[in-house]
């Protein structure tokens, strides 16, 4: 059976550096940092008072003031970019079948704050459960997907998928996938988190997992330098229109890329240390690439996962080195996480957003905040440090893991 | 309008996310204001919790307009 070509006709992006397309691309290329003191709660008695938040976010641009009630944040943000993702795809919605249009989504946790606000509210009670009749609905990861598909009427496939930060690239491989296999015509994809919240800064901090630099939250997140002390926590959504290439051609549409393969491996190691020689990392980024049909040389950036934690960014690193060879030192090597902070479960998806970006404009957005040589690190691979680069990026690959040792990679090929 | 009908009114406007004109005696949770099932059951909890009282599932299950809300109320204070 011949698989199906997938191209990207839509995009949707609610970011720390900016509320759309435009605003997160500005902010990418110019080196915005969305890092600031958390405004979403009193986090005066947290080890990190800082994370890279959703700013001027008024839910009810996008959604019915009473639908927004029913929806926890992640599920908001979800619904923002779904909808400038399928204006900007401008599919007819009188005209597609939309037996054959699938939403496909990734959250790492979900509702999060629901969560925690419930069992609070109990916690605080006499034992009287009064749980509200959303909490369920609101708290599950799949709901995001859910409430797409009630707004447009899409009744193919539709779930979640969760592999910690590692899950919206899972979506959008298992829509690539979907769509190659002619089960639909049509996937909005991404994902979406909204973890900043109590129990979320909480839980990260308890693993030193996050910076604590405090002093200074916008150079907090500064991959690959050697100073660097944990992930700045992000929220946020990224939303893809992918579509099969002779349904885009036939209705005229602006293509902004090829989805040409995805891979994926597991680090079978730890629960959320990565493996230091990144063996998963090295099998993941060689499936991808077999899956493409490609060859290490075709390929110009690598949008990394490149957390800021001391140990991931060396191995992801050492793992480009093994598995590019000679090449790695003529690629352009970034971590957009560096601007945005770590948004989870939607990481996949706005880093598949910026790589495809930098296919359309030809330049890769920096690596900001990089001070300081780690001497663990080649010092001949270019990771794009502090300011953007012109390229003409034709092929372009984005990596993601997740805790539980989930990686992810998608490569994107810019059309001819 | 009385306290309690006034307190039962607000909270249906803010739930239900409705005109507070459309919230008459007659109207219908279901049929006229648009709540689904969750809604009024979430309804019934905010009323519990309004006027500290406890509304047991089968008679909550009898309460499907603004103005059967107001007059259970009454009663049970």
């Amino acid at each position: 059976m011949e698989l199906k070509r997938v191209v990207v006709t839509g995009l949707g992006a609610l970011t720390p550096i900016g509320n759309n397309i435009e605003e997160y691309w500005n902010g990418l290329i110019s080196g915005q940092s969305g890092a600031a003191p958390v405004t979403h709660f009193d986090a005066s008695k947290f080890k990190t008072q800082f994370a890279c938040e959703i700013k001027n976010f008024d839910p009810t641009d996008f959604i019915d003031r009473k639908e927004v009630r029913r929806m926890d944040r992640f599920a908001q943000y979800a619904m923002a970019t779904a909808k400038e993702a399928m204006d900007d795809s401008k599919l007819d919605l009188e005209k597609i079948d939309k037996q054959r249009v699938g939403v496909i989504w990734g959250a790492g946790i979900g509702g999060l704050e629901t969560f925690q606000d419930e069992v609070m509210a109990y916690a605080k009670g006499d034992g009287t459960p009064r749980f509200n009749p959303f909490f369920i609905p609101k708290m599950i990861a799949d709901i995001a997907p859910g409430l797409i598909s009630i707004k447009y009427g899409f009744m193919g496939p539709n779930y979640t998928t969760v592999s910690a930060c590692a899950s919206s690239a899972n979506a959008i491989i298992d829509a690539l996938n979907s769509i190659r296999l002619g089960h639909t015509d049509v996937v909005i994809t991404g994902g979406s988190e909204a973890a900043v919240t109590e129990a979320g800064m909480g839980g990260f901090n308890a693993m030193h997992a996050m910076s604590t630099r405090n002093d200074d939250p916008k150079t907090a997140s500064r991959p690959f330098d050697a100073n660097r002390d944990g992930f700045v926590l992000g929220e946020g959504s990224g939303a893809l229109v992918l579509e099969e290439y002779e349904h885009a051609k036939a209705r005229g549409a602006k293509i902004y890329a090829e989805v040409v393969g995805g891979g994926l491996s597991s680090d079978a190691y730890h629960m959320t240390a990565p493996h230091p020689e990144g063996i998963g990392v090295v099998a993941v980024m060689e499936n991808c690439l077999r899956n493409a049909g490609m060859k290490p040389e075709d390929v110009d950036a690598i949008n990394t996962h490149g957390t800021s934690t001391p140990l991931g960014d060396v191995a992801e690193l050492k793992a480009i080195g093994k598995v590019f060879g000679e090449h790695a030192k003529t690629l352009n090597i970034n971590s957009t996480k560096s601007m945005t902070g770590h948004l989870l479960g939607a990481a996949g998806a706005v880093e598949a957003i910026a790589s495809i970006l930098s296919l359309e404009h030809g330049i890769v957005p920096p690596t900001i905040n990089h001070e300081t040589v780690d001497e663990n690190i080649n010092p001949e691979l270019n990771l794009t440090l502090n300011e953007a680069q012109k390229r003409d990026v034709k092929v372009v690959m984005s990596n993601t893991f997740g805790f539980g040792g989930h990686n992810a990679c998608v490569l994107f090929k810019k059309m001819d | 309008m009385s306290d309690i009908a006034s307190r039962v009114k607000a909270i249906i406007v803010d739930k239900l996310g409705v005109d507070e004109n459309e919230v008459v005696a007659e109207a219908s949770f279901t049929n006229d204001l648009g709540a689904d099932s969750l809604d009024t059951v979430e309804l019934i909890m905010e009323f519990e919790k309004e006027f500290d009282i406890q509304i047991p599932d089968d008679q909550a299950e009898n309460i499907a307009t603004v103005g059967q809300a107001i007059k259970y109320i009454e009663e049970a204070k």
